[in-house]
């Protein structure tokens, strides 16, 4: 297990510096000089000169991406055009919120999807599969922006029940996290259900069964780690998927976070903040891969083998 | 004669698939004599292991057991409560699959494996649970079971896994084995073995065996009572020896023309014509008239399962006063095939 | 004799690579076929036997070249075919044909009978075009279908229908040599002895050679001339059919041939009950490969690898054993060391133990 933990790092190596070096690439692939960009159209030339000097770029190519390297691991992305703030301390505060939104969508993505795929499969051709199953194919065919709209205009400006916008208040969490998550429970649900379809027909289950194990935990012990193993891999591109995918989320429920930061700063034109921003998302799903990999292979020892 | 332990007695079990009912089990009638082994024998679609998982009760959907009686040692276990019959399974009727290397659950060590039936059966705690499970393991031949209980199925041989799943089936010492193929997918070498293992532990623990399979050779040599099996119903029953000695179903006949022997020299197999009919092309008589090279005009009746004078019980037209084919027909010519 | 000869393997060997490190290199090998020589005469069937993972089946791979084999000579009717081209051996192929245990697994589901006989006519090119459908309609009938069957999908079959398809797949090509791979291992015995009776009917009228991979020693005993016993990547014995069964002269043969349970209640046979398992072939035993399960190893057998050679006195001719002690045994010289009739202490020795081999493998991936 430590070798491959161990192995594993070793192997972000490569992922890391192709990370770093696509969104270095991002400010110089862009047409036209960044520092005229920066300054605007209309900037004078000897602002322009400056925030060359400043930013490095008349030096060669390498050396400014080691430079951006060695700043990015000491968490330095550089100062926002618009304020002269640094970067971190932009991203931090967004950041925190996008990763609570995250994690509460999937807690509900994986407890509602895994219950309703549970209930699917051992309760196969069911009204209860039949109703669930369609709900989940509109669940997976609705936009989440406009599930989102939807329910600010029914729970929140019709009902009452929910403030229709912000983040941090008990009645401000509900409606973002659904209409992030629902989406990934149908995929869950789905999942679940066909994986859990599947295992319960295996032979281990039939042994568990002729030893007088309790129906119950036939289920949720013998056969749900079983199913998981394939579930575990989807939920962690679903949790990869919110911590980048929320920008639609965060701008229909006006919240403060990551993804409305890069918005807003695209259209700024704020690019240091952008590549800041990028750099931290692309990180965190590089990571959660990882996590994801831990735990599949906690579940399933066989991962040894093969 | 002993006390038979299980008494099965016209046993249906039937699937229903998209309206239509295919008849599984159709009628079978068995006794289990205690601590005796009784083989049941049949080829694929014969029904044998559906009888084997109806008698536990573990018979899914869309299959059910639409009739007959199975009393085992005088509870009627078609009708006992689901948690008696939990209760049942594990502890006094255990079973063995044919599969040992998908049997076992690959998520859980061998360890947690055996210990749960301790847990459920017996009540017992991790402790005394791996001390049992260690001794278990240790009965069927395990080397250095204290560090074998740590594994996970995937470390194991085929034979090794096969030899767990009999130390699980064991446990708690049931009266009533049922294994079902056990050594089909092993090894020759590793079957012997296993199949002597069986035996061996049932002196020991004194217990009663259904050895289902496909082999006349695994019968002839575990088996004191053997029911042949043919499209859902038995087609002879009788003592190992007068089976082998004097079989009298045309199709008991069939299979042991057909089989080639590593132990005599043979010129010719004699295969059965034709194949098992499908499901939902069952002939209404006799279910083997179509493949039968003795078949009459009254086949196209069902025959019953009767006791004949020497000890066999046939489901077969040519030893009923009715037959009206070939007078004194010879079913089985021992000549022919030594 | 070598101008009868059909097949001649020489010292095959076919060693698969096991990747692992950080950088996946090859770390070892699993040695499923090593140096293994025999020959299969004109009309003849030669079986090769042996437990699952002696190599039988790469073998058999081997010779048709379906993966390359590492080293050795394989000669075809006087051709070697090992250094053949591409285009060469897609000609040789129609001399030579595999049929495997699973029948449908081998068949495309979406292709009637006759589009699959067609297929491998159209390949081979062995029949001008517009004989093609008599000659479907021939083998049909010779595999024992029938006619109007000829349009129909694999599923429509049961499985010793499908292995008759896959037999006049084989066959459709007039090949000399057809390796049955388990051909008929799956198969019910009823269906079974259908399926053999037919193979040997075929044989005498095309007069066909038969290489059978086989299991069951008791088909093998039933089709074959003769027998190569295979254990761990080796040759163990090679001898007329006669000989290996009525007088086997290595320990691995014997173990395996008592092992075999006696459909006769009567006649129960007194059991040799080998200890353990196969051991792993990626690091297999020094010296014979047999000697961590055999109950007349000495250390002579744990350091020197026997040779392949005739030592049987009373069934001489081409029977050949690879045992230091086969005669001494044989003459009741050289007694076995322990007992082997107890199934449950028949693990507790190294051979048994395949703990080792289990963790080798594991690091070897990792």
């Amino acid at each position: 297990m430590t070798t491959f933990i161990i192995r594993r790092l070793l192997q972000l190596i490569p992922v890391l510096l192709g990370v770093t070096i696509l969104v270095f690439s991002l400010m110089h692939l862009t047409p036209g000089n960044p520092a005229v960009i920066m300054a605007g159209e209309s900037a004078p030339e000897a602002t322009v000169k400056a925030i060359e000097q400043r930013l490095g770029l008349n030096d060669p190519l390498h050396i400014q991406y080691l430079n951006f390297l060695g700043n990015a691991a000491q968490l330095d992305f550089g100062v926002s055009v618009r304020d002269n703030i640094p970067v971190f301390d932009h991203i931090q505060p967004r950041f925190l919120i996008t990763l609570e939104l995250t994690i509460y969508s999937t807690i509900f993505t994986v407890v509602l999807g895994l219950l309703a795929g549970i209930v699917s499969a051992i309760k196969q051709y069911s009204f209860y599969d039949v109703t669930l199953m369609i709900i989940t194919l509109f669940g997976l065919s609705m936009p989440n922006f406009w599930l989102g709209l939807m329910l600010i205009q029914w729970f929140a400006i019709e009902l009452g029940w929910f403030a229709p916008t912000g983040w941090g208040n008990a009645d401000q969490l509900l409606l973002p996290v659904i209409s992030l998550g629902t989406a990934g429970a149908a995929i869950i649900a789905r999942m679940t259900r066909s994986s859990m379809l599947d295992v319960i027909q295996q032979d281990y289950i039939r042994t568990a069964r002729a030893k007088g194990v309790k129906e119950r935990t036939v289920i949720f012990r013998h056969a749900l780690k079983n199913a998981m193993i394939p579930v575990v891999t989807v939920i962690g591109l679903q949790f990869g998927y919110f911590l980048g995918g929320s920008i639609l989320t965060e701008s229909v429920f006006a919240i403060n976070g990551l993804g409305r930061l890069i918005i807003d700063s695209i259209l700024q034109r704020d690019f240091p903040v952008v590549q800041g921003a990028v750099l931290v998302i692309a990180v965190s799903f590089v990571f959660v891969n990882l996590i994801v990999d831990i735990s599949y292979r906690l579940l399933n020892k066989r991962v040894d083998l093969n | 004669m002993s006390e038979n332990i299980l008494d099965i007695n016209d046993l249906r079990t039937s699937f229903f698939v998209e309206g239509n009912e295919i008849k599984a089990v159709d009628g079978v009638t068995l006794q289990v004599p205690e601590g005796k082994t009784l083989g049941i024998v049949g080829e694929s679609g014969s029904g044998k292991s559906i009888s084997a998982l109806s008698i536990l009760q573990l018979i899914d959907d869309p299959g059910k057991i639409v009739g007959g009686s199975i009393d085992f040692n005088g509870e009627e276990l078609t009708d006992v409560k689901p948690s008696r019959m939990r209760n049942i399974r594990g502890n006094e009727i255990s079973m063995i699959f044919q599969e040992p290397m998908t049997s076992l659950n690959p998520v859980y060590t061998i360890g947690q494996q055996l210990r749960e039936s301790y847990k459920i059966h017996e009540g017992l705690g991790k402790k005394e649970g791996t001390k049992r499970a260690i001794e278990m393991l240790e009965m069927v031949g395990i080397p250095s079971p204290d560090k074998r209980i740590d594994q996970y199925p995937y470390e194991l041989s085929g034979g090794m896994r096969q030899r767990v799943m009999i130390a699980m089936a064991l446990a708690c010492k049931p009266e009533l084995l049922i294994a079902d193929e056990p050594t089909t997918a092993l090894d020759v070498t590793i079957q012997s073995q296993i199949l002597e293992l069986i035996k061996e532990l049932q002196e020991e623990i004194g217990m009663s065996v259904i050895m289902i399979t496909h082999d006349l050779g695994v019968i002839a040599e575990t088996c004191d009572y053997v029911a042949v099996m043919y499209c859902g119903q038995i087609v002879e029953y009788a003592d190992v020896e007068t089976l082998f000695d004097n079989p009298k179903h045309p199709y008991t006949v069939g299979l042991l023309n057909s089989l080639p022997r590593h132990d005599m020299d043979q010129d010719e197999l004699i295969p059965i014509k034709g194949s098992v009919p499908a499901p939902d092309e069952m002939p209404a008589g006799c279910r083997f008239a179509p493949r039968c090279p003795h078949a009459s005009n009254i086949c196209s009746q069902m025959p019953a399962l009767e006791t004949q004078e020497d000890g066999n019980d046939v489901r077969c037209w040519i030893y009923t006063d009715q037959w009206d084919g070939e007078k004194g027909v010879k079913v089985y010519d021992r000549e022919s095939t030594s | 004799m070598t101008e009868n000869q059909l097949l001649k393997v020489a010292n095959l060997k076919q060693y698969f690579p096991i990747k692992g490190g950080f950088l996946g290199r090859t770390v070892n090998h699993v040695k499923a076929v090593d140096d293994v020589s025999f020959t299969i005469n004109k009309g003849e069937t030669v079986s090769v036997v042996g437990e699952s993972g002696c190599g039988k089946s790469t073998t058999g791979r081997a010779i048709l070249r379906l993966d390359e084999p590492t080293e050795g000579k394989i000669e075809f009717d006087g051709q070697d075919i090992v250094s053949m081209n591409k285009n060469e051996m897609r000609k040789m192929r129609s001399e030579m044909q595999i049929i495997f245990q699973d029948p449908y697994a081998s068949l495309n589901p979406r292709k009637t009978v006759r589009q699959t006989l067609n297929e491998a006519m159209e390949i081979q090119d062995v029949v001008p075009k517009n004989e093609r459908n008599d000659r479907i309609i021939e083998l049909m009938e010779t595999v024992g279908l029938q006619r109007h069957q000829i349009d129909r999908f694999p599923h429509e079959f049961s499985g010793g229908q499908r292995q008759r398809i896959g037999i006049a797949r084989a066959l459709s090509v007039n090949p000399k040599l057809i390796i049955c791979d388990e051909a008929v291992s799956a198969l019910d015995v009823s269906i079974q002895a259908q399926v053999l009776n037919l193979l040997k009917k075929l044989q005498r009228e095309y007069d066909l050679t038969y290489m059978f991979i086989a299991h069951d020693l008791g088909v093998v005993r039933h089709i074959s001339d003769r027998i190569v016993v295979m254990y761990l990547g080796k040759v163990v014995e090679s001898g007329d059919t006669k000989a290996i069964f009525e007088n086997p002269q290595h320990p691995y043969t014997k173990a395996l041939l008592s092992a075999i349970p006696v459909p006769d209640p009567k006649n129960k046979s007194e059991r040799i009950f080998l200890r353990g398992d196969v051991p792993s072939p990626i690091d297999p035993p020094q010296g014979c490969r047999f000697h961590t399960r055999c109950p007349y190893a000495t250390d002579k057998c744990k350091t020197e690898e026997p040779l392949l050679e005739e030592k049987d006195s009373v069934m001489t001719g081409s029977h050949d054993v690879a045992c230091h002690y086969a005669k001494d045994i044989q003459s009741g010289r050289h007694k076995p060391t322990y007992e082997m009739t107890d199934v449950r202490k028949a693990l507790d020795e190294e051979g048994g133990d395949n703990e080792s081999t289990g963790k080798e493998l594991e690091d070897a991936k990792n």
